[in-house]
């Protein structure tokens, strides 16, 4: 009786209480979101079209910008082989020290992204463990192209697995051991059955890898070296403009990276409502 | 939004083009011509971009080669740091002669003799360190002394890292000890007092400027001569003016050739013809014309020259001894920088 008449006043109290928490949601997103989301793009389009366009069009920016998209395309890549052989292994096999795998896959989140830079100058810096053969042997790994994308896989790698293992688990191996039974070799069971069955999850997961590699600054400084046309990523590169007093330019930079999160974000949302729509499909 | 199986196989297939299209389209196209990197330290940025585009002119009419120098600037101490793990610098233009040396006596990438290959210690242009206040002095800053009144905000930056707040750092010491007639007490007390008035330490000298002039902190920022200059050019002259102490510090930024990364690059003729263009008429006047203080003072604008102030620089060596002991005693971990920052 007592939990029924709360349960009335609650619901009388409904309309109210949904308006005030509506009306919290959209201050706290407005003032921490919108605002300096909208303060980035007026403040790169401040001196016109022109000046943004000429600030984009500059040749170290547009290196930024193909570095950030060489190194995004190649870590994303990496990552969802890696997340889907990792999260194959974990769902669908047993095997002793899983749990112990599960927790080194999510280390990346827990380190801090400066020490996730360090790790590989101290692996492959000038005095570092192979410094001295990488350099005997010509290969550039930090303050490279190849550091760059180290650290950026290193940073995104939980992302496409974490985002596979709850959705293959959930689905067990029922339908794996009936391609089996049906005499479906290995590659077919994982090209017909497996991947179909998860691709809404993997998408995901490559998404939000890609918004991350892309917006990574931390590590990559580290690795980096900052030579200008050559090693600096786009977050780098807004960096440099507004250390260099050119602030219009750095905030033209910064919204060009904010509208690639923008498209991320926009496909994340087309995938969603695919996804609810879609029967038997996984819940992302 | 309801898909039928077909349309759902077919949008998603639509994705995934559409994602190996973007991935495809990331092209690398690094330039193909003779490159070189100069490693260098903060404020330089402007002065740089001048001189390159200048010996890139001279070095395509005398060789008819096409070379392109490439910059990565940073602190001081930070970029030399990178050098030591294996940035693959042709030149190094640092704030001051100890970064060099630790290049030396962490890497071997330098030949232990560097300063004495170039004129005047390998320093091409000089400069000193001043103060930048908001215009009018609302909080009458004029010497060092006034630096450690309580209520004073000072913006300088980490001299662990910076090269000039290493400068700054010794200019106020040494401002101290003629002060108080070299009783280290009484400097150490006016060093915790100055520094118990500092509210951030950025890593290099910029990003100090940048916290000062755009993000508003602080009464008095401690700067290059030549970065308070450019501020006040960059950010308007109706916003801050300079102040000089009546005793200042002659700082010598030096240059030099990274020994072993030319002869692996197989660069160094092009690296000691750029690095000897610093010294030439062109680059004495670049350097005059970006604030700092050219050794060749014939070569440079003479309304240039006209804009540097006359101001008692006392040289660093004479007082405090070569670099590698006064950053032992001063800047080590442990040292008289760290005992006066944690006691402040």
């Amino acid at each position: 009786m007592l939990i029924q008449a709360h349960r009335a006043t609650s619901i009388a109290e409904g309309p109210t209480l949904r308006r005030i928490l509506l009306g919290i949601t959209l201050i706290f997103l407005t003032l921490f979101l919108l605002f300096p989301l909208a303060a980035v793009f007026s403040e790169a389009l401040s001196q016109g079209l022109s000046v943004y366009w000429q600030a984009i069009n500059e040749p170290d920016a547009t290196s930024a910008i193909r570095l950030t998209l060489l190194v995004t395309g190649l870590s994303v890549s990496l990552n969802l082989v890696f997340g889907l052989c990792a999260s194959w292994a974990v769902a669908k096999f047993s095997f002793p020290g899983k749990s112990l795998l599960i927790t080194l896959i999510d280390l990346p989140f827990s380190v801090s992204p400066v020490i996730s830079g360090l790790i590989y100058v101290l692996l492959f810096g000038a005095h570092g463990l192979f410094g001295a053969w990488l350099k005997a042997n010509d290969v550039e790994i930090i303050f490279a192209v190849p550091g760059i994308v180290l650290a950026t896989v290193f940073v995104t790698l939980p992302f496409v697995a974490r985002e596979l293992i709850p959705i293959m688990e959930a689905q067990g191996r029922g339908d794996e051991e009936a391609a089996r039974t049906l005499g479906a070799s290995g590659w077919q069971i994982f090209f017909r059955v497996t991947l179909p069955n998860v691709k809404w999850g993997l998408l995901y997961g490559v998404l939000l890898c890609n918004a991350r590699a892309m917006g990574e600054f931390g590590a990559v400084s580290v690795v980096s070296g900052h030579i200008r046309g050559m090693t600096n990523t786009m977050p780098l590169h807004v960096e440099i403009l507004y250390n260099e007093y050119n602030f219009v330019a750095a905030f033209a930079v910064a919204s060009l990276l904010a509208l690639l999160a923008l498209v991320t974000l926009a496909l994340k949302a087309l995938l969603e409502s695919h996804n609810t729509n879609t029967p038997n499909a996984p819940r992302l | 939004m309801f898909c039928t199986p077909v349309s759902f196989r077919l949008h998603f297939r639509c994705i995934l083009l559409a994602l190996a299209f973007w991935f495809v389209c990331a092209p690398m196209t690094w330039a193909a011509d003779a490159t070189l990197l100069n490693v260098s330290y903060d404020p330089t940025r402007e002065l740089y971009k001048d001189i390159n585009s200048a010996f890139a002119t001279a070095w395509k009419t005398k060789t008819g080669e096409n070379l392109a120098v490439r910059m990565s600037h940073g602190g001081s101490g930070k970029q030399a740091r990178s050098v030591i793990d294996g940035l693959e610098a042709d030149v190094v233009t640092l704030a001051l002669a100890y970064d060099i040396d630790a290049i030396v006596d962490k890497s071997g990438f330098i030949a232990p003799d560097w300063q004495s290959r170039l004129p005047a210690d390998s320093a091409p242009y000089t400069s000193t360190i001043v103060f930048l206040v908001r215009k009018g002095n609302p909080k009458a800053i004029h010497d060092w002394a006034d630096l450690a009144r309580p209520g004073i905000q000072v913006i300088t930056p980490n001299p662990k890292t910076s090269g000039g707040a290493r400068w700054n750092f010794l200019a106020a010491w040494a401002w101290a000890e003629d002060q108080f007639n070299g009783d280290d007490a009484k400097v150490r007390s006016y060093m915790r007092a100055l520094f118990a008035n500092v509210p951030v330490l950025d890593t290099g000298a910029r990003g100090a400027t940048t916290t000062f002039v755009k993000r508003g902190l602080g009464d008095v920022l401690l700067s290059w001569e030549n970065e308070a200059f450019l501020a006040i050019e960059q950010l308007g002259p109706d916003s801050f003016e300079i102040v000089l102490p009546s005793l200042s510090i002659l700082a010598q930024p030096p240059v030099s050739i990274v020994d072993a990364n030319v002869d692996r690059h197989g660069t160094r003729k092009r690296a000691e013809a750029y690095l000897n263009f610093l010294y030439s008429p062109t680059g004495q006047r670049l350097a005059a014309k970006h604030y700092y203080r050219p050794i060749s003072p014939e070569y440079a604008d003479p309304t240039d020259l006209k804009r540097f102030p006359h101001l008692r620089r006392i040289n660093m060596t004479e007082r405090f001894g070569d670099w590698r002991s006064v950053q032992k005693t001063y800047f080590s971990d442990g040292g008289v920088f760290d005992q006066i920052f944690l006691s402040r």
